[in-house]
């Protein structure tokens, strides 16, 4: 097809010589359908990536869409001091921080435990069986796993809640509405939902294990505990300090679309978070500075988190991320 | 069970196992008794959810429920814009996606690092939701399908994996197209992307389930309740505010807990449908990712 679009090169491959330069008109022109395939992912970059990081000057402006980003009123730090001396910022930060402690708390090690359980099953069969079960729930969108709480925890018909009102007895719980409820909720859903899935990367790393070491550990008389405890646990031990690093690096992430899903005017005192906060401010209400504010300090609070993980790992002698 | 090559014998080693596949085993049961219930809760009355505790098959088989959804107006306009948004997108996001791969897995192409910088850049930091919503109702996208595609369209991570796969295809074969006169263009669509079908496929498959359970870019950017997808229906259904919801739909008599349960089932069978390939590829997506460049 491509004929009569460019004579062939000289040379086979593209590339030029070791040690040579191109300078920018030449690079382009012999390089012009390289460039150009690169243009509509760099448009999409330009358009709703670093647009929208020119839009977050409006967390210094009073912004009214009327006007403009140009036109809109500058008011400097307003919206951070209100943010920061408001009454939100201690609710926002301390709901945020219980639910991503707790997430971590329980989530994190689940995979771990699961993921060396699997490991020590010896009918392969049954392994991979259970494999795919456990999988299942990380390809369901939160919408099905909040309809699922739903209609599972409902006061009226649901089944786990019903299970429960006949074991305890008492008064009926209407677990999805209470706010006490709301965070025991969250870290099931997260539980149930990601655990399994979280094994993949942990057995990876466990199928990577040479098998001489096990049978060395054997001569020298080492049991199963000792085996795992000498040769399975430090196996995996760089990818626990990763995702450690990665989990504790997105803390103030909370995840927008369960807590959304999950949140009511009865459990909101417990249910806002930065990120829902941000939809609700900006979206529902049109503060759109006050929410961009709000949204701007998350973002370099989270930059500065994985960085400093990051550091600490190093620190710590372990490999970081970059 | 006796083919390991551990040392098994003792006692506390067999315990060990029983208890294991027992934790196990429950686990499994405690993923898929909830999906299995809805699916065959879906299918009973409504005197028997409310009256039976818990079963996985219906006294009576009724099918009434799903009748009625689909002779519901909202709701299949609802299944046909999922499907169609869902489709649309996905070849948008993969040819998006893999255009700008190619370049980019090319060592010697100035401004190479440059623009990969900008794309790791965009992991780490964005404009965040106010400002990005801001930029798409400006294009004029609000309550539009575009909407629920191009703010997604390139998903930076899946685009430096498919970089690193690039980078590893055999040099040899691009050359000898080369050679033969075939522009970068033709090289990429003649040579390279034939021989991606199957990273292709995996892709796919990824923006594919990423689009038809996206409910957060409906959210945000569609108002108009005509072009509501299935999640948004799944939420209006089964959410807090869900008797509201109902009382907007077009009739008033419908099995309403039965279409809870059907609402969910519908929006879970072509996850579950396509979930066999989904676990091949996909367990291999997340280890090519883990892999540093």
């Amino acid at each position: 097809m491509a004929t009569d679009l460019a004579p062939p090169p000289v040379t086979a491959s593209p590339a030029p010589a070791r040690g040579k330069r191109l300078s920018p008109r030449t690079a382009l022109l012999r390089y012009r359908w390289l460039y150009l395939m690169l243009v509509p992912g760099l448009a999409y970059f330009a358009i709703f990536k670093y647009l929208p990081m020119r839009g977050l000057t409006i967390a210094f402006q009073d912004f009214v869409p009327f006007l403009g980003y140009g036109g809109s009123e500058w008011v400097g730090v307003k919206h951070f001091e209100e943010l920061f001396t408001g009454p939100d910022f201690g609710r926002l930060l301390g709901n945020t921080l219980i639910l991503a402690v707790l997430t971590v708390f329980f989530a994190f090690p689940a995979p771990i435990v699961v993921a060396l359980l699997l490991n020590e099953l010896r009918l392969n069969v049954l392994k991979r069986t259970i494999q795919s079960l456990i999988y299942i729930p990380h390809f369901l969108s939160w919408t099905i796993v909040a309809s699922l709480t739903y209609l599972l925890f409902s006061v009226d018909y649901g089944v786990i809640a019903n299970w429960i009102h006949g074991i305890v007895g008492g008064a009926k719980v209407d677990y999805v509405a209470q706010a006490d409820w709301f965070r025991p909720i969250i870290v099931m859903q997260t539980l149930w939902k990601s655990t399994g899935w979280g094994t993949i990367i942990y057995l990876a790393a466990l199928a990577g294990v040479n098998p001489v070491l096990y049978e060395a550990a054997r001569i020298d008389g080492a049991g199963r505990w000792r085996q795992f405890w000498h040769v399975t646990l430090p196996a995996i031990r760089p990818t626990i300090v990763v995702m450690a690093i990665l989990t504790s690096g997105h803390l103030l992430d909370s995840s927008f679309e369960q807590i959304w899903l999950m949140t009511n005017s009865l459990n909101r005192s417990v249910a806002d978070v930065f990120d829902t906060f941000v939809y609700y401010i900006g979206i529902t209400q049109g503060g759109y500075s006050y929410a961009t504010a709000v949204g701007l300090f998350k973002g370099v609070a989270g930059v500065l988190l994985i960085f400093g993980c990051n550091w600490l790992a190093k620190r710590l002698g372990q490999r970081g991320l970059f | 069970m006796s083919t390991s090559v551990r040392n098994h014998g003792s006692l506390g080693s067999r315990v060990f196992d029983v208890l294991n596949i027992i934790l196990l085993v429950g686990l499994a049961l405690v993923t898929v008794l909830p999906l299995l219930y809805v699916l065959a809760a879906s299918f009973a009355s409504e005197s028997e959810i409310a009256s039976r505790p818990f079963f996985l098959w219906p006294e009576r088989v009724v099918t009434g429920t799903y009748e009625y959804i689909f002779g519901t107006g909202t709701f299949v306009r609802a299944l046909l814009t999922t499907i169609g948004v869902t489709a649309v997108g996905t070849v948008v996001q993969v040819m998006l996606t893999f255009t700008m791969a190619y370049p980019l897995a090319k060592r010697y192409l100035p401004g190479r690092a440059l623009v990969l910088n900008l794309v790791i850049f965009t992991i780490v930091f964005s404009g965040g939701m106010i400002p990005t919503y801001l930029v798409v109702r400006d294009l004029g996208l609000l309550d539009s399908y575009w909407s629920l595609i191009l703010p997604l369209a390139i998903n930076p991570f899946y685009l430096i994996i498919v970089k690193s796969f690039f980078q590893e295809l055999p040099q040899a074969l691009e050359e000898a197209a080369r050679i033969d006169g075939c522009s970068e263009l033709g090289v990429f669509w003649k040579v390279v992307m034939p021989l991606s079908k199957p990273i292709i496929a995996t892709f796919s498959l990824f923006y594919a389930v990423g689009i038809w359970n996206d409910y957060m870019s409906p959210l945000l950017y569609i108002d108009d309740n005509r072009k509501w997808t299935l999640q948004v229906i799944v939420r209006q259904l089964t959410g807090a505010d869900a008797e509201n919801a109902l009382s907007q739909l077009d009739s008033v008599m419908f099995p309403v807990e039965g279409m809870k349960f059907a609402v969910v089932v519908i929006a879970t069978l072509p996850i579950l449908f396509f979930y066999p390939f989904l676990q091949k590829h996909f367990a291999k997506g997340v280890l090519i990712g883990s892999v540093k460049e």
